[in-house]
C-alpha cells in the first residue's frame, strides 16, 4: 500500500503540471509548483519558454501518468482475495478499489476470463456454507459486472468450507477463510 | 425405464468398479464410549463356548455385548465379575445372576462344520427375575458373515427386551479427508457397519465430497462430488459401484435428500440465480422448484410420510429452520431461539426435528418437539454438525471436532448415552445412518 500511495502522489503532481501547461500564464503556475514535487518541477522548468518542447513534454507527461496509473492498477489487481464478515456477503470498503481495478482490466480485455471462488469458515453447516460461499462469490461477480466486466467473462463456483486458506480453528483462521478469490484463467 | 429415454435424459452412467480392484485402504473406526445412560438395563452376555477344534475368527458374544452396551440402553456385565460361565439352560443358576443385579442373561455356543464350512451359533436369552427363557435360536453362516450373525443376535435381544427394532445390522456412510504434507487432499466416501467396522471405500477423489444420502432401500447413495472441479450430484449403486451423474447445472448442486418412497430427490440448485430447493423425479429427471426466494434455501429433509419438507433458509436475516407442505409450498418458520439453526432432519416418527443450533459461538445438535415447540440441546462439543438419525429413532450420529480432527459421535435422542467413533488418521465427517437393510 505504501508504494501505491507514492505513485498516487506522483500521478497527482503530473496531472497538476499538465493542467498548468494549458493555462494562459506560463511561468506562474510553474512557480506555484515549486517544492511540491521535485521530479515534476524539474521537468516543467526545463521546458519553460519552448512551446513545441512543452507540448511534447505534455504528451510524455500524459504517457507517464498513464503508465503510473497502469502500474497502480496492476498493483491493485494483485489483490485477488476479498474477505467477508460472519454469515455476510456484502463487499467490504477495503475491497472496492482493487475490485474496481479488476473490473477495468476485464472491461479492457474482453477475452480474459476469471473464476470467482466463494468460501466460508468451518462453523455451521456444510451445505448452508456452500450457498453462502456462492453468495459471496456472486457479490464479487455483481460488483465486477456493474463496473464494466461482462457476465460472459465470469464464472462463479463455491467450495463452501471445503478449502480453508488457514487450517486453524480460531477467529483469526476463520476470518481468513470467509473469502472470495478472483482467479484469472 | 427404457434405454432410449435413459439416454435422452443424458444421465451419465460411470462404472467405477475398477476402483474396487485397487488396493484402497478403508479406514476402520473404533468405538469409545464416553457416557452411558443411568437407566440402562443390566444384562450379562456370557462368552459363547467354542465347540470347534480351531479358533473362531470373530468373538460373537463380545460383539453382542458391545452392541448392547453402545446403545446406552443396556449395561453389559464385565466377564471378570461373572460367578459362572453357563453355555446352556441346564447350567444356569438364576440366584447367581440375581446376586449380581442382572435383569437379563445371554448364553450360547458355537460349532464349526467342516462339511459345509459354516458356523452354527446357538444362543438363549433369559429373564433373570421371572427365570424364564425369552429366546432360543440357532443361526448359521460362513466366516465372512459371523459379524452379521452377531449383530442379528443383538437386534433380536434388543427387540425382545425393549420392544424397539435394533439398529445393529445397519450401516453408516461418511466422508474421510486426509491432507498430505504438500496440502494435497484425499477425500473418500465410505460405508461401514454401524459399529464402524468392515468399512469399504465407495469413491476416492482429490476433490471435496459431501452430503451422502441413503436411498430408502439402502441400495444406493446420493452425494455431492467436486471431482470435475464443479459440484455435481451423483447416485451410486452400492453393490455394483455403477453411478449416474443426476445433477450438474450451473452453480450449486447439493444437499440431496431422497423422498421416503425413493421416487424423487430433493436438492439445492442455484441455476436460476440463487440457492433454491427443487424436486427431481428420478424416473424422468423433471425438476419442480419448491422454494422461490432471494434468500438461501437449502438442506431439505423429508417428513416420514413424504408430505412435508423441513429446510434451512436465511430469509429472516439469519439461517433458521422452516417447514413446508409439498401441497401448498408455503413455508412456516419453526426455530426462533438464536441466530443460527440449520440442517434439520425429521425424527422417524415425524414428531421432532434435529438440527444444528448455535448459542454463544458454540454449535450443537438440538431437538425441537414439533407439538409443543420445546427445544433440547443434545450435545456439548463446540463444532457439532450433520446430524443423522438411526432408523429406529433412538440415536443420532453427527460430526464434531476433537483436537485438530473431525470425528463422528453418536448420542441417544434423550441425550443420555454418548460415544465417539474416532479414526486413527485424518478427518471423518458427514455421517449418514442407513435405513434398515431388510
Amino acid at each position: 500500500m505504501k508504494m501505491i500511495a507514492k505513485k498516487n502522489t506522483l500521478a497527482l503532481a503530473l496531472s497538476l503540471t499538465v493542467l498548468a501547461g494549458c493555462s494562459s500564464t506560463d511561468t506562474q503556475p510553474v512557480d506555484d509548483m515549486a517544492g511540491m514535487d521535485q521530479g515534476a518541477e524539474t521537468t516543467a522548468l526545463d521546458n519553460a519558454g519552448d512551446v513545441s518542447a512543452t507540448e511534447l513534454s505534455e504528451a510524455e507527461k500524459a504517457e507517464m501518468e498513464k503508465q503510473a496509473k497502469m502500474k497502480e492498477e496492476a498493483a491493485l489487481r494483485e489483490i485477488r482475495t476479498f474477505y467477508f464478515d460472519f454469515d455476510k456477503s456484502d463487499i467490504k470498503a477495503e475491497s472496492r478499489l482493487p475490485l474496481m481495478a479488476h473490473s477495468k482490466f476485464l472491461a479492457a480485455n474482453p477475452n480474459v476470463k476469471v473464476v470467482v471462488e466463494g468460501h466460508g469458515d468451518e462453523r455451521g453447516t456444510k451445505e448452508y456454507n456452500m450457498a453462502l460461499g456462492e453468495r459471496r462469490a456472486k457479490s464479487v461477480e455483481r460488483f465486477l459486472v456493474v463496473n464494466g466486466a461482462s457476465r460472459d467473462q465470469l464464472e462463479v463456483v463455491s467450495f463452501g468450507e471445503e478449502r480453508p486458506a488457514d487450517m486453524g480453528h480460531d477467529e483469526a483462521a476463520w476470518a481468513k477463510n470467509r473469502r472470495a478469490v478472483v482467479e484469472y484463467k | 425405464m427404457d434405454f432410449i429415454s435413459f439416454c435422452n435424459r443424458r444421465l451419465m452412467v460411470l462404472l467405477i468398479a475398477a476402483l474396487f480392484g485397487m488396493p484402497v485402504h478403508a479406514e476402520e473406526l473404533t468405538i469409545e464410549i464416553t457416557q452411558g445412560s443411568d437407566k440402562a438395563i443390566a444384562i450379562a452376555v456370557v462368552p459363547f463356548k467354542n465347540n470347534s477344534v480351531s479358533a473362531i475368527p470373530e468373538d460373537v458374544s463380545r460383539i453382542v455385548k458391545d452392541d448392547l452396551q453402545r446403545s446406552g440402553e443396556f449395561d453389559s456385565l464385565a466377564v471378570e465379575r461373572m460367578l459362572s460361565l453357563p453355555t446352556q439352560a441346564t447350567e444356569v443358576y438364576f440366584r447367581d445372576w440375581k446376586l449380581l443385579g442382572q435383569s437379563y442373561l445371554v448364553v450360547g455356543e458355537i460349532e464349526y462344520s467342516t462339511l459345509d464350512k459354516k458356523y452354527k451359533v446357538r444362543y438363549e436369552v433369559f429373564d433373570v427375575n421371572t427365570e424364564r427363557r425369552l429366546i432360543g435360536e440357532v443361526l448359521s453362516g460362513s466366516e465372512s458373515s459371523l459379524r452379521d450373525l452377531a449383530h442379528r443376535i443383538s437386534d433380536t435381544v434388543y427387540k425382545k427386551i425393549t420392544g424397539v427394532r435394533g439398529i445393529f445390522s445397519t450401516r453408516i456412510a461418511y466422508v474421510t479427508l486426509q491432507r498430505g504434507s504438500k496440502g494435497e487432499t484425499d477425500y473418500r466416501l465410505q460405508i461401514a457397519d454401524a459399529d464402524g467396522r468392515r468399512s469399504r471405500v465407495l469413491l476416492k477423489t482429490t476433490e471435496p465430497v459431501l452430503s451422502p444420502a441413503w436411498s430408502p432401500k439402502a441400495d444406493k447413495i446420493a452425494y455431492v462430488s467436486f471431482e470435475t472441479g464443479r459440484p455435481a450430484v451423483y447416485v451410486q449403486t452400492i453393490a455394483t459401484g455403477a453411478r449416474q451423474k443426476v445433477s450438474s447445472f450451473k452453480g450449486l448442486n447439493g444437499a440431496p435428500a431422497w423422498s421416503p418412497d425413493g421416487s424423487s430427490l430433493a436438492l439445492t440448485l442455484s441455476k436460476d440465480g440463487n440457492a433454491e430447493i427443487y424436486l427431481m423425479d428420478m424416473q424422468t429427471s423433471v425438476l419442480k422448484k419448491l422454494t422461490n426466494h432471494f434468500a438461501i434455501d437449502t438442506e431439505p429433509s423429508w417428513s416420514p410420510n413424504g408430505k412435508d419438507i423441513v429446510f434451512t433458509s436465511d430469509r429472516s436475516g439469519s439461517p433458521q429452520v422452516y417447514r413446508m407442505s409439498l401441497s401448498d409450498l408455503r413455508p412456516t418458520r419453526l426455530t426462533f431461539d438464536g441466530r443460527y439453526n440449520a440442517r434439520p432432519r425429521f425424527s422417524d416418527d415425524g414428531k421432532r426435528i434435529f438440527y444444528v443450533h448455535q448459542k454463544g459461538g458454540v454449535y450443537n445438535i438440538a431437538a425441537l418437539d414439533l407439538k409443543d415447540g420445546s427445544q433440547r440441546i443434545l450435545t456439548e462439543t463446540p463444532l457439532d454438525e450433520s446430524p443423522s438419525i438411526a432408523p429406529n429413532g433412538r440415536m443420532l450420529i453427527y460430526g464434531t471436532q476433537r483436537g485438530k480432527n473431525g470425528v463422528l459421535a453418536v448420542v441417544s435422542v434423550d441425550g443420555q448415552a454418548k460415544y465417539f467413533l474416532p479414526s486413527k488418521f485424518g478427518d471423518v465427517r458427514e455421517p449418514a445412518w442407513s435405513p434398515f437393510l431388510n
